[in-house]
């Protein structure tokens, strides 16, 4: 008989069969296993196949690197003319800010990262000091970007491209989460009063369009301040762009604490605590745990949003590049302009989305299997 | 017996009042409310005196003047002699008009995007994630300023335009179409047209009595299709096609005549509704996976086939968790369309809250139009999203 060739229990391990495993099965079952499949693969690569080396030949393969204007550009190559990003360099990342005063927003960029540090990896050295610094940061910074205090003062018209996304961005997700905190507890507080303000704070802001709101902060404002008093424009956007922002993170933190079982409210209370020490040790961490992806989500909702100031004159990379493209030595460029300011975006955005699902991985405390 | 419970300490009166917590919760709304009182006061008293100071009363009198300004895309009558009130309400219009059609286009492309996500196939699955995560990580205003280059770069100038069956005709203008002239025989098909709406309407409701009854199923939907488009398309030409069409012409440097959408819109209404898409999409995706396996499995146990699994089991329970962060997405997708203003289209914002604002310098009455105008669509989108939310939700004892 042929099948006692091994005796029991002593058949080798066979390989498995070659149309399970192995690249050609994964194609098989990834990309044809049906008609349908079959035709979207097809068209799918039709599609890559003419987008991604015309795009490549454009940005790289035909594309003028040097170059003193659009014009002489083109007569080098046929592609994007990236001479104009390399001028225009300092203007999109500095603004209209003092040539020899740039090394204090290079500085204050340094002391940013270094403040970051702390707070976003937490088995980071000297973890407790860096956290004190990261406190005192934003006065810092203030006081490098202003002036004053034996530096030259320098105004705030003159901030503008990515210094002035980072400045409203950083401002803007800093004080966005207390008062957004705040918000959200006034909103579930058992007092009808506090309740009622923090409802009608939080539906107006989220009712209105923020550009809207800027524009309040610019054209009107004024009108409300006893007279005589000037307020700085981008103290004002600072001030708008943040209550925008709070108004969200209140109801995004709100999701959160309404997620918590209600027994770690009552735990809370029958274990003596008052109202702060509770939500401050059991309710909040909790509720800021769940609502993580959301407020990381309105953080970088904040950061896109801060584009919407070009609207009412302020110059972020988006202003500096359209009135870049009015120069009639770089015009008719705006293909390059929108892929680089996106491409800053891209990176700052998607660094804080992938930031935040590690963040969700690393204090998941084991309900999922 | 003795009594040996310790006397309290004797506090004064405001520290007891502080500890007790109703008193407490008194005290912090009694101050809340007289803060708020208190600043809103003040603002206002400023805002009078500053008022004064200028000469400026607040009065909505200008609303009745002549605006003196055009407005290219009007769907109401419009002229530069027409009142500001009337350049609001095109604005209203306006802002209506790409809403809806973003909202729309958004939600279609949306579903496509969530689903293409989810599919097996890997090219397509990372295609969608790569197109998602691009849109959702630049911002829109960056979207709608490049869509809009992108359409006035790439589109030829009028005399050259790309022209389809000599009646349509592309342009960086716009796309002009043949207009619309109804005669009055037309009225009769729209009749029969909401006839049939109404037929069906009964109809659906028969159907589902009929088949809860009896178990005897009808097509409503081929049904339903054959009453509301063939009847009236029957009709139609019986009666001689009551239609006359205004083609658009070549006329100097434009077209004169027929239908325009303007490239504003387009822009606008591609780059809002190809934005709010992507977010749909991971929307639709997590709706999708968060219906349990086992009632896709319950379902082919019980025999129902895949489609019929997707639409009467997997799809009702996903729009459950759907609806409400979809909400919010109609919400910002509406109020996103007020950066209109950046490339131009005559929004709300830039009619009443922008060209009527710097002529007549009313910023406090125009900008008070503007912020109700918003709340007041905001509140309309929540309160239609939430009556469907309460709809389609899992009724519970």
């Amino acid at each position: 008989m042929e099948q006692s060739a091994y005796k029991p229990g002593e058949h080798p391990n066979l390989p498995p069969p070659s149309n399970t495993v192995g690249p050609i099965a994964w194609v098989r079952a990834n990309l044809l296993s049906s008609p349908t499949n079959i035709v979207l693969t097809v068209l799918s690569v039709w599609f890559l196949y003419e987008i991604i080396p015309a795009t490549l030949e454009w940005a790289f393969l035909d594309a003028a690197f040097t170059g003193e204007s659009r014009d002489e550009c083109r007569a080098k190559a046929g592609g994007a003319c990236w001479a104009f990003i390399g001028e225009r360099f300092n203007l999109f990342t500095y603004g209209f800010y003092p040539a020899d005063e740039r090394w204090r927003i290079d500085l204050t960029f340094v002391l940013l990262c270094v403040a970051l540090l702390p707070v976003l990896w937490d088995r980071c050295p000297f973890r407790k000091y860096g956290l004190y610094f990261a406190c005192a940061f934003p006065f810092v910074a203030g006081w490098l970007l202003l002036g004053g205090f034996g530096l030259t003062p320098v105004g705030t018209d003159e901030f503008g491209g990515f210094m002035l996304t980072l400045v409203i961005g950083v401002t803007g997700i800093t004080f966005s989460l207390p008062i957004g905190i705040i918000l959200a507890l006034g909103r579930q507080s058992d007092m009808l009063i506090v309740r009622v303000f923090s409802i009608w704070f939080i539906e107006f802001f989220r009712g209105v369009p923020l550009i809207t709101l800027l524009f309040v902060a610019s054209t009107m404002l004024n009108y409300f301040l006893p007279a005589g008093t000037t307020f700085d424009l981008l103290l004002r956007v600072l001030i708008m762009v943040t209550l925008f922002a709070s108004a969200y993170m209140a109801e995004v933190i709100r999701g959160g604490l309404q997620a918590l079982p209600r027994g770690q409210y009552e735990a809370a209370d029958s274990m003596g605590l008052k109202y702060w020490t509770s939500m401050r040790l059991i309710i909040l961490p909790q509720a800021l745990k769940i609502s993580i992806p959301g407020i990381v989500n309105t953080f970088i909702g904040l950061y896109k949003d801060t584009t919407l100031v070009i609207i009412i004159g302020l110059l972020d990379p988006l202003g500096v590049g359209r009135s870049s493209l009015a120069d009639t030595k770089w015009t008719g460029l705006s293909n390059e302009m929108y892929l680089f300011v996106a491409i800053f975006f891209f990176i700052s955005c998607f660094g804080m989305s992938r930031y935040s699902l590690y963040l969700e991985k690393k204090l998941a405390t084991g309900y999922e299997r | 017996m003795s009594e040996t419970v310790a006397v309290p300490p004797q506090r004064n009166a405001i520290s007891r009042l502080w500890n007790d917590k109703e008193s407490r919760s008194v005290i912090i709304q009694v101050i809340t409310i007289s803060l708020v009182f208190a600043f809103m006061a003040y603002i206002i008293h400023n805002a009078v005196v500053n008022l004064q100071a200028i000469g400026k009363g607040f009065s909505y009198n200008f609303l009745w003047q002549p605006s003196s300004y055009d407005i290219n895309q009007h769907l109401i009558e419009y002229d530069s002699r027409s009142t500001h009130f009337r350049a609001m309400l095109v604005g209203i219009l306006n802002t209506i008009l790409v809403a809806i059609c973003g909202i729309v286009l958004a939600s279609i492309v949306g579903f496509l995007l969530g689903v293409l996500r989810l599919s097996k196939n890997w090219i397509i699955n990372r295609l969608a994630y790569c197109y998602i995560e691009y849109v959702r990580n630049v911002p829109v205003l960056l979207h709608i300023l490049l869509v809009h280059g992108l359409i006035v770069h790439a589109f030829p100038v009028p005399r050259q335009a790309i022209s389809i069956g000599d009646v349509t005709f592309m342009t960086n203008r716009g796309i002009f179409s043949p207009k619309p002239i109804y005669e009055p025989l037309f009225l009769v098909v729209i009749a029969l047209f909401l006839l049939a709406l109404a037929f069906m309407w009964w109809f659906r409701r028969y159907a589902q009595k009929v088949q809860d009854e009896t178990g005897q199923h009808y097509p409503v939907f081929w049904i339903g299709l054959g009453t509301v488009i063939g009847v009236p398309l029957v009709f139609f030409f019986l009666l001689g096609s009551p239609i006359t069409w205004d083609v658009p012409e070549l006329k100097g440097f434009n077209f004169a005549g027929g239908m325009v959408v303007r490239p504003e819109f387009i822009a606008l209404l591609l780059a809002l509704s190809l934005y709010t898409a992507a977010f749909i999409g991971e929307i639709v995706r997590a709706g999708i996976l968060g219906v349990y396996y086992g009632q896709t499995e319950a379902s082919y146990a019980l025999g129902i086939n895949r489609g019929r699994t997707l639409s009467l089991v997997v799809i009702p329970q996903a729009l459950r968790i759907i609806v409400p962060p979809l909400t919010s997405q109609y919400l910002n997708l509406m109020k996103n369309s007020s950066l209109a203003v950046a490339i131009g289209y005559m929004d709300i914002v830039a009619t009443i809250g922008g060209i009527s604002l710097n002529q007549t310098g009313r910023e406090m009455e125009c900008m008070i139009i503007v912020l109700t105008l918003y709340l007041v669509m905001s509140l309309i989108i929540s309160m239609i999203m939430n009556w469907y939310n309460r709809h389609i939700k899992l009724v519970e004892r």
